[in-house]
């Protein structure tokens, strides 16, 4: 086989699994799921047209020349997506590193490795940018519906939004194995990607309290002192804006700019990605030193089991980056509480739906963990406990360690507004409860390294998780600010939490 | 022979899946004996050995460990029997020791004399290098050795093993025979399915060949023999006798 005909079979083959990894993302590994899993996602792309329309349709009459502070929110908002696709671009190259399972094959085959590294890099820009167009093709729809075909160029720079993410992911998860090693190297590329995804938002969110006090990002970007700061018109700082409405030339600029830089990354790091990989590889062969047993303790066997679920919750790298990105989210109503604390502003209620929602989302995450990611379920099972008693013990791991998270972030709250703080803490309680709840209700055995297809095992439990969450924090919200419409939101959360439970295969 | 005075006591036992696993199965084991179950693959000893664990529930039959009911008074039973898998089953981000400790929490074992036994187990099994080191980057015979260890950890009077030298290097696999073998003249009852027909020759008092989920033969090696008419045959030839007779009768 030549080298071309060997480069493309590679590429066909990286393509076919790439789609097949994606397919069983969203069919749960079941086939026969296929053709309603791509019907609910043409669905779901159509309904999504609708919050669309509300969000940017308003926004498709804009046209060139924008004044600065347009031109800002716009840049803006595509540097959003743009650290948003970075953060997933990271986690999809972790990925490919540590666990593809083809490397011993690829690595012992006569083919060039740097040209199949090529081919693995572009695979992943492919992905990543596949996955943005998917996203954001409701958005651009509307534009194009409203503002005309000009608004089809924001394709073009989704695609050169995502190329140019997916480069330099690849450069910094590479840098970093250099730089802290492949042991070191996967919890922090997974931090990153949190900090990232969550930091650009969180980061206007800060300014806009500390300077504007209110929790609105759009106060900086539209300001004076942004407009005043910002570079003038013609600079290439605005070529992205540019190219989304419309200006072929910023837009060719900028993809040709893109390909140069992820041309130049498969250049500089397809030879390097063997040894990168090779690397990760031999770190799950080598083990890690674990902490020294001091003395074995005693107690009762729920004591036992709480103790394993905890350590094995301190010791997940998942639980780790997910943690950091809650309370990254937290910081900004953190900040917003301490501004108010002085002048008792009634704004300080938009803290609580904020814990909440992050409270029964965290407790879904850690729900899964320790009920349904049991990695010795059989040595469990053989036990001398009765079943009942390991669910409770699990269970109470799930709320002592939202208790932990959240306790700190409600008990200054119980200074400045005392009833806010009960409002709060009872809905972390029965957020958090609900998540759980629903966990164990769709429980399924699988090992804790399955986490990120947990969603795809039971739609139903993960839009009712994501469901009670929001409904509870809308509840917490209203009890404090209306509270006759929290008793029809609670309601409706209630209602929302038994039907889950009616349809849930465990009752 | 009574329940009491047996390890496990089987009768009737029934599982069906798409097809009939386990059909109608009796089957005793004597206390203080190695006993092999041997069969072609799918013949139902892994789908027999889960249910008398626990782990799976029989359509229809019994299940007495030491003359205790294993279906209405499961936990009892399970408190002085450990089940060990073909498939390792531990968790990665756990050492050595603190797998130990967590199963004899589990067994509510004196953290003492658990703590001794462990340090032991795991030294003996070879693993005394590796005794605060994650099991994530272990080999796979490195995490069958760690299992085992955490069956023997809480003394149970009844272990069973299903394929428990699979992934085991020659001398790892001598180590776990070895510490069967103490096992059994120390009175614990073996219970272990292989299809190292070489190993059920060696080390079990007695043999239970299975065979489309039912016992078609059990006894010693001599009377296994006697039974077939043949004196000098090894068990491997008994073993392809037996099963061709039962795959024609089917």
């Amino acid at each position: 086989m030549s080298a071309t005909a060997a480069f493309s079979w590679f590429a066909r083959h990286e393509l076919r699994l790439t789609w097949r990894e994606w397919l069983a993302m969203i069919t749960a590994g079941r086939r026969r799921r296929t053709r309603t899993a791509i019907i609910g996602l043409i669905v779901f792309g159509a309904i999504m047209h609708l919050p669309a329309w509300a969000v940017i349709g308003r926004y498709a009459n804009l046209r060139s020349p924008l004044d600065k502070s347009s031109l800002i929110v716009l840049t803006a908002t595509i540097l959003l997506a743009w650290a948003l696709m970075l953060s997933q671009a990271i986690e999809s190259v972790t990925r490919v590193f540590y666990a593809r399972a083809d490397l011993d094959l690829i690595m012992s085959s006569p083919t060039k490795l740097a040209h199949i590294f090529s081919v693995r890099i572009a695979s992943i820009a492919l992905s990543v940018t596949a996955m943005a167009l998917l996203l954001s093709a409701p958005f651009i729809d509307v534009l194009v519906f409203g503002g005309g075909a000009r608004w089809l160029a924001a394709f073009g720079v989704v695609i050169a939004v995502g190329l140019s993410a997916a480069a330099i992911a690849i450069a910094i998860t590479i840098a970093l194995f250099r730089l802290i090693g492949p042991a070191r190297t996967r919890l922090t590329a997974q931090i990153l990607a949190a900090i990232i995804g969550a930091g650009f938002v969180i980061a206007l969110q800060i300014a806009a309290i500390l300077s504007y006090g209110t929790l609105s990002r759009f106060a900086v970007l539209t300001s004076d002192a942004a407009a005043a700061f910002a570079p003038d018109d013609s600079s290439i700082l605005w070529w992205p804006a540019r190219a989304a409405l419309g200006d072929i030339t910023a837009l060719l600029c900028l993809l040709s700019a893109s390909l140069a830089l992820l041309g130049g990354v498969m250049a500089i790091f397809s030879p390097r990605f063997a040894d990168t990989a090779l690397s990760a590889s031999a770190q799950a062969i080598s083990s890690r030193q674990g902490a020294r047993t001091a003395n074995f303790r005693g107690g009762s066997r729920q004591q036992a089991l709480r103790r394993k679920e905890f350590l094995l919750l301190r010791r997940d790298p998942w639980l780790a980056s997910q943690t950091l990105m809650q309370l990254l989210y937290l910081v900004p109503p953190a900040l917003f509480l301490w501004r108010s604390f002085s002048d008792h502003s009634t704004a300080i209620v938009l803290i609580t739906p904020v814990i909440v929602m992050a409270a029964g989302q965290l407790a879904g995450g850690v729900a899964w963990l320790t009920i349904s990611g049991e990695d010795a379920a059989d040595l469990v099972a053989t036990a001398p406990l009765s079943p009942s008693s390991v669910i409770r013990a699990k269970i109470e791991v799930v709320l002592i360690s939202i208790a932990v998270v959240f306790a700190p972030l409600v008990a200054p709250l119980a200074f400045v507004e005392p009833l806010q703080a009960v409002v709060t803490t009872i809905g972390v309680a029965v957020a958090a409860a609900s998540a759980t709840a629903i966990q164990l209700w769709f429980r399924v055995q699988a090992r804790r390294s399955q986490f990120r297809r947990r969603q795809t095992s039971s739609r139903i439990a993960t839009f009712a998780e994501a469901f009670s969450s929001i409904g509870w924090a809308a509840t917490a919200a209203l009890a404090l600010a209306l509270p006759s419409g929290a008793v029809i939101t609670g309601l409706m959360t209630l209602a929302l939490v038994a039907a889950t439970w009616k349809l849930s295969p465990k009752r | 022979m009574t329940s009491q005075q047996s390890a496990l006591q089987v009768r009737g036992l029934t599982k069906r899946f798409d097809r009939l696993a386990v059909d109608a199965l009796d089957l005793t084991v004597r206390a203080g004996e190695f006993y092999a179950l041997v069969g072609p693959n799918g013949a139902g000893k892994t789908t027999t050995l889960r249910m008398v664990a626990g782990l799976l529930r029989p359509d229809a039959g019994s299940v007495a460990i030491f003359g205790t009911d294993a279906l209405t008074e499961a936990v009892a039973a399970k408190q002085v029997m450990a089940w060990v898998s073909d498939e390792p089953m531990i968790y990665d981000k756990l050492t050595p020791l603190e797998y130990l400790e967590f199963v004899a929490g589990l067994w509510g074992i004196d953290p003492k004399t658990s703590q001794a036994s462990a340090h032991e187990l795991l030294v003996s099994l070879g693993l005394g290098a590796h005794l605060h080191e994650r099991c994530e980057g272990f080999s796979k015979g490195m995490r069958q050795k760690v299992a085992l260890a955490g069956a023997l950890v809480h003394d149970p009077r009844l272990i069973i093993l299903d394929e428990p030298l699979t992934g085991l290097d020659a001398v790892s696999a001598r180590h776990v025979k070895g510490l069967l073998g103490e096992r059994v003249r120390a009175g614990c009852t073996v219970i272990m399915t292989t299809h190292i027909l070489e190993v059920a020759e060696r080390m079990a008092d007695r043999i239970g060949v299975i065979a489309s989920g039912r016992l078609v033969a059990e006894g010693t090696l001599a009377e296994l023999r006697q039974q077939n008419g043949h004196t000098d045959t090894s068990l491997e030839d008994l073993f392809i006798a037996l099963v061709d007779v039962e795959a024609a009768a089917a």
